[in-house]
């Protein structure tokens, strides 16, 4: 499912400025360590002069990836494209030029920051070939190869995370929507209007039309948690979505549901018939004065599980403007597509006798 | 004074059955001298009988309860002897309908209809009836209503439609939106009239409003919409009623009360 939010990282781009600026300073206690435990100076020297170094590379890394992004986007701005590196980032193709320049100028800055500030620094980097000198650019390069990959790293798990994150929104977001559309407000407060007066004038069937409402919620309810159900399943909860249709709309809408005993068990997801069931009665058969019927029926084609909504209410033509723009018919179509990927179909046609006949197509697994 | 009377049009049975019960309850003087089950018999039965009192559900077969108030509007007699009766809508759960009520501080009720917001439905009804003014003054009272409330429930308007595809057999007519004089509603059908000849589609006029520009077409009558140009007068007459000459057709086309408001001098 293609999820609506836009996927990036989860933090700001000064949180992540600083944690980097963390990570090196991290690592440049590291080295201090290092080196004071194998004897190559005090603690407190080598901390200063290699935070002068870090802190230098950090700062020709961090100012030349954002300098990039910025001369990125103005170049997309220009061309009329929307800017792509809005946090600062331009992406990691491009991400070798500043920690290339961080790891060749930062210590050479370092080291002059360090004896302009008076701190023990060498008197020059040049040559390489010097001993203390090879240990400063082996650290130097060791370091940023070590905050690169951790950083990339974290900022590759944040963004995954993000993704996991909006996914779930987008899946709850739709969730809502189904839940939303199986429950009808019109069609739960109608029924509850007709329970309400059942209630004085008919105990008896009041107390009918109320179990038909229970198993529908449960139904409905545990149908959104679940990926599939069976065919029976299916059936029982248009029985009871029809039943009390049947008790509103009285002799105007007469039913009949067909499922054959070998198919009751077949898997199907769940509640996949009602939208067509709802749109049957909606759009077909509420609007004609005199009401209709609605068969719903299942049968097995060779490797094909046939499944039909017949109606016999005001047409297609009618019938079509409404329920074509709703979130019914979308609704079925995209998930046969999601859960069958192009091997089922939907088919809504005009029936030859006037209403409307709605087809659903399912491979049958049998290894399933 | 003749006991009040009422209408209630209801396509579910047990909901008319209850609400009828209800209302013997609470107000045991009216008379619920029609329930109907559909719009266009609500519609028949409320002119035949002039109820004072209609209770209105907003989905019903036929015609809905907001079509079933404008036509009455449109087509309650001028005769002084039957003032325009007092409108309640009745809906289960209607977003766009219940904020335009609110907005135009309509009449209605929410199904399951409870005992309290009945009887005080009941007691506006009540004083309201007490309180009525001429007939002539309640039908315009009720006329400003109406129009404010068809006007602010009128669907988003998307104006993209350019051509009309009038099928004849297995020819398509195409008739640019600029040649039609004026869109009639014919049952099942629309008729849609040029200067030539005259063509049927298979679309309702409320499917082809929200496509045309209202600048351009005039809604003048439930059933007809005209291209304001090619208007050549309109002449009211004392019922409030108006009536348009048409350059390029013969025939004069009624403006009903509704819409004759909008044939002023400037």
């Amino acid at each position: 499912m293609a999820t609506p939010y836009p996927i990036r990282p989860q933090h700001g781009s000064l949180y992540r400025t600083l944690r980097s600026g963390g990570v090196v300073l991290l690592l440049c206690v590291a080295i201090a360590a290092l080196l004071s435990a194998s004897n190559m100076g005090r603690f407190v020297d080598v901390l200063a002069y290699s935070s002068c170094i870090g802190v230098c590379c950090w700062l020709i890394i961090t100012g030349g990836m954002r300098s990039l992004a910025g001369v990125l986007n103005r170049r997309r701005s220009a061309r009329g494209r929307p800017a792509q590196y809005p946090d600062g980032f331009p992406g990691w193709r491009w991400m070798p030029l500043p920690i290339a320049a961080g790891i060749v100028f930062g210590p050479l800055l370092g080291n002059e920051l360090a004896g302009w500030l008076g701190l023990y620094h060498a008197s020059s980097l040049w040559p390489v070939g010097n001993a203390d000198n090879r240990t400063t650019w082996v650290l130097t390069l060791l370091a940023a190869v070590v905050a690169v990959t951790v950083l990339s790293l974290s900022g590759q798990l944040s963004r995954a995370r993000a993704e996991a994150e909006s996914a779930q929104r987008a899946a709850a977001e739709h969730h809502l929507k189904l839940l939303e559309s199986q429950l009808e407000p019109h069609m739960l407060f109608n029924t509850l209007a007709n329970l309400r007066v059942l209630i004085g004038s008919d105990p008896p069937r009041a107390t009918a039309m109320l179990d038909h409402l229970i198993a529908l919620l449960r139904s409905t309810l545990s149908a959104s948690r679940r990926g599939r159900h069976a065919l029976a399943d299916e059936f029982a909860h248009l029985d009871d979505y029809l039943a009390l249709m049947a008790v509103r709309m009285g002799p105007r809408l007469q039913t009949r549901l067909d499922l054959p005993d070998a198919l009751r068990a077949l898997p199907l997801p769940p509640l996949l018939l009602q939208p067509l069931v709802e749109n049957s009665i909606q759009h077909g058969l509420e609007p004609k004065v005199g009401g209709g019927r609605i068969d719903v029926s299942a049968r097995r084609e060779g490797q094909t599980l046939v499944l039909t909504v017949r109606d016999s209410g005001v047409g297609l033509d009618a019938a079509q403007a409404a329920a074509a723009a709703g979130f019914g018919l979308q609704q079925v179509r995209e998930r046969l597509r999601t859960v069958y990927a192009g091997r089922a179909g939907l088919i809504v046609r005009a029936d030859a006798h006037g209403g409307t006949l709605a087809e659903v197509r399912l491979p049958i697994d049998d290894t399933a | 004074m003749n006991p009040p009377t009422a209408l209630i049009a209801e396509d579910e049975a047990l909901l008319a059955a209850g609400l009828r019960a209800d209302l013997a309850r609470l107000w045991p003087e009216l008379q619920v001298v029609a329930m109907a089950e559909d719009g266009r018999s609500a519609l028949q039965q409320a002119l035949a009988l002039r109820p004072a009192v209609c209770f209105l559900d907003i989905r019903m077969p036929a015609m809905s309860g907001l079509e079933v108030a404008q036509a009455l509007a449109e087509d309650w007699p001028d005769e002084a002897s039957a003032p325009f009766p007092l409108l309640v809508f009745v809906t289960a759960y209607d977003h766009h309908a219940i904020e335009a009520f609110d907005a135009q501080a309509a009449d209605y009720l929410l199904k399951p209809v409870d005992g309290r917001r009945l009887e005080a439905c009941v007691g506006r009804l009540q004083r309201s009836l007490a309180s009525r003014g001429g007939a002539a003054a309640e039908l315009e009272l009720s006329l400003q209503r109406l129009r404010a409330l068809l006007g602010s429930e009128a669907a988003p308007r998307d104006a993209r439609l350019q051509v009309i595809q009038a099928q004849v057999g297995n020819t398509v007519h195409l008739v640019p939106l600029d040649e039609v004089i004026y869109f009639e509603a014919a049952d099942k059908y629309l008729r849609v009239v040029t200067a030539e000849r005259e063509h049927l589609i298979r679309m309702s006029l409320r499917e082809l409003v929200p496509q045309l520009d209202p600048g351009r077409f005039w809604q003048v009558h439930r059933g007809t919409v005209v291209q304001a140009r090619c208007i050549a007068s309109a002449r009211r007459d004392e019922s409030g009623k108006a009536y348009l000459t048409l350059r390029g057709r013969p025939e004069q086309i009624t403006v009903s009360r509704l819409y004759a408001p909008r044939f002023k001098g400037m």
